[in-house]
């Protein structure tokens, strides 16, 4: 996404994308008549014959699969209540933890006010059902947590993680970013203060042309 | 969602060192941008944004009776309302218990500072006089409403102009505006408020310093001659704020004051 040399055309809701009888609506895009209505903010993709929006403002919309940073809300008999920071409430159960957890004492492998790294495997009606059981997931311990618009997440990660590890490499620091726009980075001070603004700047700058090149100046200029 | 505990814990600890998340020192304000002229039917207004923390004040006059034990005197009135749009904590409705704190603060350090000049605000003794009333709306809340709120009041008191009154309909022709400013004096005030963190105080915290902070001050001070006054003193939290500390932070707003209230009175001077 981000090396397209393509400008991506800007659309606001209400704005006709395209007159024509041909092209079909998709994501977030409806038909009337023969146009084609942007029904979200965001960057049209009209590449293709079905046309869609890639959203660039709004709340999480939660999808099964997304990695994302919670907080523990509260604990109840059979596990976590974790907020994630969309409409839903999400719960992780003691089963979906890969370690053994003593019944009596679930706090002591997170309290109220921890910040876990999970997965989402389920969504219900009645909420989002999280998972620990993979690679990476878990209670994140040290660093801290910054929070952004999570309709800019794939701009922070860049194209198979290119953004991200640049930010990373260049600070030395550890980030995981969650799908929610919650992203949580540890190393040094210093290095967690770069990474914090880089990040920062990416979110500003997030429709630009040329963004890995200002990113890298950034890193490199103040090093 | 809530402040997580690893935030709360690095900002205690950075605290330590007198250091701060975003390499400020402790009594750093961020930047401070003041306008004015934001309602075209308000009599005054202004916008204030320090960092990302934005609100909006409006100041209406109207004609009213005076409370039968200041006659001579004009009232003021300050309203004040977290929007939804200002954070995901905030609800619509009536203003709860957090905005109301605002305004009543606001309220005390212009109303004990006597910058407005009540007497000169009567029309007629026991019938009627003006009533000010200073509206705050929050449109963006990183932290720090309250400063934000004071000096957006002060800064659109400053601006406003007197409405034209018509003294045979007695009755107020709104949308008119005389070249009258508003009756000041020179106790102009400027709020500064103390967070607690520990044992540490900061100034003007972000949204993750407020939320770690357990207790704060807000201390209106004015400077009319050489002198400067302590207006008005309010404390908010859970935790006690002992004697040591308050005489340090006596001291401490002095020196903030000194360094951030002279460039942004020339700022508002610019906007009259």
């Amino acid at each position: 996404m981000t090396t397209q040399k393509t400008e991506r055309r800007l659309v606001v809701p209400g704005e006709t994308i395209v007159s024509d009888d041909d092209k079909l609506p998709g994501d977030f895009t409806i038909k009337q008549g023969k146009d084609i209505i942007a029904n979200r903010y965001g960057l049209v993709d009209d590449s293709a014959r079905i046309i869609k929006i890639i959203p660039i403002s709004g709340v999480f919309e939660p999808r099964r699969g997304n990695t994302v940073i919670g907080r523990v809300k509260d604990i109840n008999f059979s596990g976590w209540n974790i907020e994630i920071g969309g409409p839903y409430g999400a719960f992780l159960p003691l089963s979906e933890c890969p370690r053994f957890i003593n019944r009596n004492d679930i706090a002591e492998f997170a309290n109220i006010g921890d910040v876990m790294n999970a997965k989402i495997w389920g969504i219900k009606k009645g909420g989002i059902d999280l998972t620990l059981k993979s690679r990476g997931l878990g209670k994140l311990e040290g660093g801290r947590i910054i929070k952004i618009n999570p309709h800019k997440v794939p701009r922070v990660i860049g194209k198979e993680g290119s953004m991200i590890n640049l930010i990373k490499n260049s600070t030395n620091t550890e980030i995981t970013v969650g799908q929610n726009g919650y992203i949580w980075i540890k190393g040094s001070e210093e290095g967690e203060k770069k990474a914090e603004q880089a990040i920062k700047l990416v979110v500003e700058e997030a429709i630009s042309s040329g963004l890995t090149e200002k990113i890298e100046k950034f890193l490199g200029g103040k090093k | 969602m809530k402040i997580p505990n690893i935030n709360i814990k690095k900002i205690e600890n950075l605290l330590k060192e007198d250091k701060r998340l975003d390499g400020r020192k402790p009594f750093d304000y961020r930047d401070i941008i003041i306008e004015s002229g934001i309602s075209n039917n308000a009599e005054g207004s202004s916008r204030v944004r320090i960092g990302k923390t934005e609100v909006i004040v409006g100041v209406k006059m109207a004609i009213q009776e005076p409370y039968p034990d200041h006659e001579d005197e004009g009232t003021m009135m300050v309203g004040m309302e977290f929007n939804p749009i200002c954070d995901e904590r905030y609800e619509a409705g009536p203003p709860k218990i957090n905005a109301i704190e605002v305004a009543r603060v606001v309220d005390r350090g212009i109303r004990e500072s006597k910058v407005i000049d009540f007497k000169k605000l009567c029309i007629k003794e026991g019938e009627k006089v003006w009533c000010v009333m200073i509206d705050i709306y929050c449109i963006n809340d990183d932290g720090n409403v309250f400063d934000a709120s004071a000096l957006g009041a002060i800064t659109a008191l400053r601006v406003a102009k007197m409405p034209v009154y018509d003294e045979k309909t007695e009755k107020v022709k709104f949308g008119e505006f005389t070249k009258n400013p508003l009756p000041l004096t020179e106790n102009i005030t400027f709020s500064m408020t103390f967070y607690k963190i520990k044992d540490k105080f900061i100034i003007d915290p972000n949204r993750d310093e407020e939320d770690t902070s357990e207790a704060r001050i807000t201390i209106a001070i004015s400077c009319p001659k050489k002198d400067k006054i302590i207006n008005a003193m309010q404390k908010g939290g859970i935790t006690p704020i002992l004697t040591d500390d308050l005489n340090k932070i006596v001291l401490e707003s002095e020196k903030v004051y000194e360094a951030v209230y002279p460039n942004l009175n020339k700022k508002i001077e610019g906007l009259k």
